[in-house]
């Protein structure tokens, strides 16, 4: 591995205070069980990845979804959308190729016009990425909130590995001043490199992946090296935070990393999502933060690493203050729609996904 | 494609927003050009809570173009929390049963396409059983 | 005033009709009724149609159907109001009669519902209602039937059987009629087991869509031989009503407010009240609309339009017989031509030529179309002279 440890301070640090001022989970109701999927692919001998995964209706794409995270979010700020200055949406699954999500979400929840609007996409840290550019229009004082959205319908070629994971879901965030912040974003770093584990062409319908390229070079590279140096940086180590979430394409790979950072099961727990609605992808690690915010009190710390295939990770130390406590009464909570649940089989699922060849 | 009258009326569509009239007071959905209330002329925005119940309902086997694919799906009279009626597909019912007085509340979903697949998609309200008291 | 006659009447069979062209339809149609009425030459010609443009792409039907018909050079022009088109049409020619303006009018109700086939034909019927705010939430104008059944079946709990009455008698009383869509008799059975289009509405609450054409000819008294060979049926009350286009405007959705207020001033036209005509040809385009329209018409209280047909009040020696040949049930529903069909067979009736149907001593009869859930409600009152 070419990467190595950076020496010096390289956090990304706000000239002023930066925080969650308000966030918003959203997962479809549908649960496809994974036994279901090694039922039709005669698979998972070696014992299946996950539960159940979330499917999204026939009705929802990423831009519906994100429309109601955000409204949660907004719920949970208590601010006028008109207040937000930029509404970002990261996905590997926008609706369109060309034409962006971010204007119908904007428009949906009363954000426009006077906002900065645009799509990111880096694999499953585009929601992530949206989330430091927003750290950056709020904290260089450009705007006073700012709203990053991190949502996925994620694709899996039928009988592929990935399609026993691949859900839908994700979380809204709407950064703001650290004085109105119910968790206080303290720095972020990000770590990216060229590695190609998982990709997919322009005219493709479903990703490749590197099969088991895709962990020790990619997933546990990245994120090991993103966590471990925003802690080293900070001066922070696992024992400082009460609860630490990492994207999470299966059960074992999370749980893995968190070992090597130090982190213990419980730790995990609350933001480990993915056994129960599949890997959201660009959702997974911001929906397991709002899935732990749901649960923590003030004084907690919070670590969050994402990764996007491709490959990078952003890591956050999230310290949570008094404003969450009566915040989070005002919205949905995750475990709210994971209760929804309404189980389908294969040809549902098929048949909701638009896997049915109709023409 | 109807892209121009599609996007005339997003705001409407998305988050149902409608009018209240400035002379009685009255609020209005589907906007309109003259309060059927009193009379005057209604052109201030109003933003639905989207809370309703159901007034009616009916489920649609038979399809015009453009909604096959998701049948059978329900299209519902809900009576809003406000006042006015609207007529919309209901979504999310899962296995729950469809009850008139069921309580209500709006979702932003995808409609339809504008024409084959390739055409625009169009967004707007649907309501779903509530999920938060 | 002069008294308006009806003094011909024209009309081909209800059905799909694959080898006739829209304008063939009409012509047929037209020219029975200008044979009918012993060839008298109308100076205009008012078209009931609903869905040329968007299933024939064809518009300017009267510059088509007139010159097809050998009648270029006269006034002619399409009357729209989706389901009542040709209700409209009618009122339009009895006005332009009316007035002196015009000695004899034609009127055609001409429906080609066959140039097309598939789910753009539910889209284009669906075109009654308003798009923006129902028609974009894949409701069709069967689904708007389906959701005031729903009401109505809440609010009044008739039992669900009793429906059936309406396609029933439609179709007993379309055995006899050769214009007729479908001429079989049905068991309640039958109905009992029939799939589900819209529920509660079941495929035998809902009348076929299909092609049709039917036509009179009308002319003031003054104007005709004194050995006209008919019995004269003249119009006595005319009335066109709207009501708000889209149901979920409505403060009551299941008062046909405009079918109430048609019917109370074409009977007040004509002098009488609804109970002393002897027939009524009413729209029972969905089962439930048979039933809300006895009651607008003050036939029913509210809530029981479904007794008389229940109960046998419709039947042909009822008190109120309806659906004489069949209606929109049987007979068939070609939308924009209906509500001519209606008038021809009011005058039928009339003039005593109903055959088997024949109610006894028909002197005076009510007609009335629907175009969407009574959003317009056109209403006649016919009455056979001596």
């Amino acid at each position: 591995m070419s990467e190595t440890q950076p020496q010096k301070d390289l956090l990304l640090k706000t000239n002023r205070s930066v925080g969650i001022v308000g966030y918003g989970a959203y997962v479809p109701q549908y649960r496809l069980p994974a036994a279901e999927v090694a039922r039709v692919w005669a698979g998972g001998e070696e014992g299946l990845p996950i539960k159940e995964k979330a499917v999204p209706g026939m009705d929802e794409d990423v831009i519906t979804m994100s429309i109601e995270a955000s409204r949660n979010a907004l719920k949970r700020a208590g601010i006028s959308p008109e207040e937000l200055r930029a509404v970002w949406i990261g996905s590997e699954s926008h609706p369109y190729a060309v034409k962006p999500s971010g204007t119908v979400v904007a428009e949906a929840i009363g954000a426009s016009p006077s906002i900065q609007s645009g799509d990111w996409e880096f694999a499953c840290k585009a929601g992530t990425e949206a989330m430091v550019a927003a750290m950056g229009l709020v904290g260089s004082g450009m705007a006073r909130y700012a709203l990053a959205v991190g949502m996925d319908t994620a694709q899996g070629r039928p009988g592929d590995a990935l399609e026993y994971t691949a859900g839908a879901g994700g979380a809204a965030y709407i950064l703001g001043p650290g004085e109105e912040s119910l968790a206080v974003i303290e720095a972020s770093y990000s770590f990216v490199s060229d590695t190609p584990d998982f990709w997919r062409r322009a005219e493709a319908k479903y990703p490749e992946h590197g099969q088991r390229f895709t962990g020790e070079p990619a997933y546990f590279h990245h994120i090991s090296s993103a966590g471990k140096a925003l802690m080293q940086m900070m001066g922070t180590s696992a024992g400082d935070y009460q609860y630490a979430v990492f994207h999470q394409p299966n059960t074992k790979f999370p749980q893995r990393v968190a070992g090597m950072l130090g982190f213990s099961a419980e730790q995990i727990k609350p933001g480990l999502l993915v056994p129960v609605i599949g890997n959201t992808y660009a959702g997974a690690a911001m929906i397991g933060l709002t899935a732990t915010l749901d649960v923590a009190q003030p004084g907690d710390r919070i670590l969050m690493v994402s990764f996007g295939s491709g490959a990078g990770s952003d890591a956050f130390s999230i310290l949570v203050t008094d404003a969450l406590l009566e915040r989070r009464e005002k919205a949905l909570r995750t475990a709210d729609y994971i209760a929804r649940r309404t189980e389908i089989d294969y040809a549902t699922y098929v048949r909701l996904r638009g896997k049915l060849a109709m023409k | 494609m109807e892209i121009p009258r599609h996007w005339r009326i997003k705001k409407q569509r998305y988050a149902l927003v409608g009018e209240v009239c400035p002379h009685c007071d009255a609020k209005i959905f589907p906007p309109r050009d003259v309060c059927p209330e009193c009379g005057g002329e209604a052109k201030t925005p109003f933003a639905f809570t989207g809370r309703g119940e159901i007034y009616s309902y009916t489920v649609m086997n038979d399809a015009p173009a453009g909604y096959q694919e998701s049948t059978p799906y329900t299209v519902a009279l809900v009576k809003l929390q406000e006042g006015p009626m609207v007529t919309a597909q209901l979504t999310d019912l899962g296995s729950q049963p469809v009850e008139i007085g069921m309580p209500v509340e709006m979702v932003t979903r995808r409609i339809r396409s504008d024409g084959d697949e390739r055409g625009m998609l169009v967004y707007g309200y649907k309501f779903r059983p509530v999920m938060q008291a | 005033m002069t008294d308006i006659i009806i003094a011909g009447i024209g009309q081909i069979p209800v059905g799909e009709h694959w080898e006739l062209s829209l304008r063939s339809q009409a012509a047929k149609a037209m020219l029975a009724a200008v044979r009918d009425a012993g060839g008298i030459r109308p100076q205009a010609l008012y078209i009931g149609n609903f869905l040329a443009s968007v299933v024939s792409h064809q518009s300017n039907l009267g510059a088509l159907l007139a010159e097809n018909a050998g009648m270029t050079g006269i006034e002619a022009y399409t009357v729209e109001a989706a389901g009542a088109s040709g209700a409209g049409a009618f009122r339009t020619g009895y006005l332009a009669v009316a007035s002196g303006f015009v000695d004899a009018a034609l009127v055609v109700g001409v429906e080609k519902y066959t140039d097309m086939v598939g789910a753009g034909l539910e889209s284009a019927a669906a075109q009654a209602m308003d798009y923006d705010y129902e028609g974009v939430q894949g409701l069709s104008a069967v689904g708007q039937a389906g959701l005031l059944m729903q009401r109505y079946l809440h609010e009044y709990q008739p039992p669900r059987s009793a429906f059936a009455a309406f396609p029933l008698l439609a179709h007993a009383n379309a055995v006899n009629n050769p214009n007729a869509m479908f001429r079989k008799a049905i068991k309640p059975e039958t109905y009992e087991k029939a799939g589900m289009v819209s529920a509660p509405l079941n495929l035998f609450d809902v009348a076929p869509l299909a092609d049709g054409a039917a036509a009179v000819l009308l002319t003031r008294a003054s104007l005709l031989p004194k050995d006209f060979p008919h019995p004269l049926v003249r119009v006595s009350g005319s009335s066109v009503v709207v009501d708000t286009l889209a149901l979920h405007d409505r403060s009551d959705p299941l008062a046909f407010e405009a079918a109430r207020i048609s019917v109370e001033q074409a009977c007040s036209q004509a002098g009488i009240l609804p109970k002393d005509v002897n027939f009524f040809e009413l729209c029972d385009s969905t089962s439930i609309y048979a039933a809300l329209s006895l009651e607008a018409a003050g036939f029913a209280p509210r809530g029981e339009g479904w007794r008389l047909a229940a109960e046998g009040a419709l039947n042909l020696g009822g008190k109120l017989p309806a659906l004489t040949l069949g209606g929109l049930k049987a007979r068939g529903n070609p939308l924009g031509a209906t509500g001519v069909y209606q008038i021809v067979e009011a005058v039928m009736q009339l003039r005593g030529q109903a055959g088997a149907n024949q109610v006894a001593g028909a002197q005076r009869g009510l007609v009335q179309s629907l175009g969407g859930p009574a959003s317009t409600a056109v209403t006649h009152v016919l009455e056979r002279l001596g």
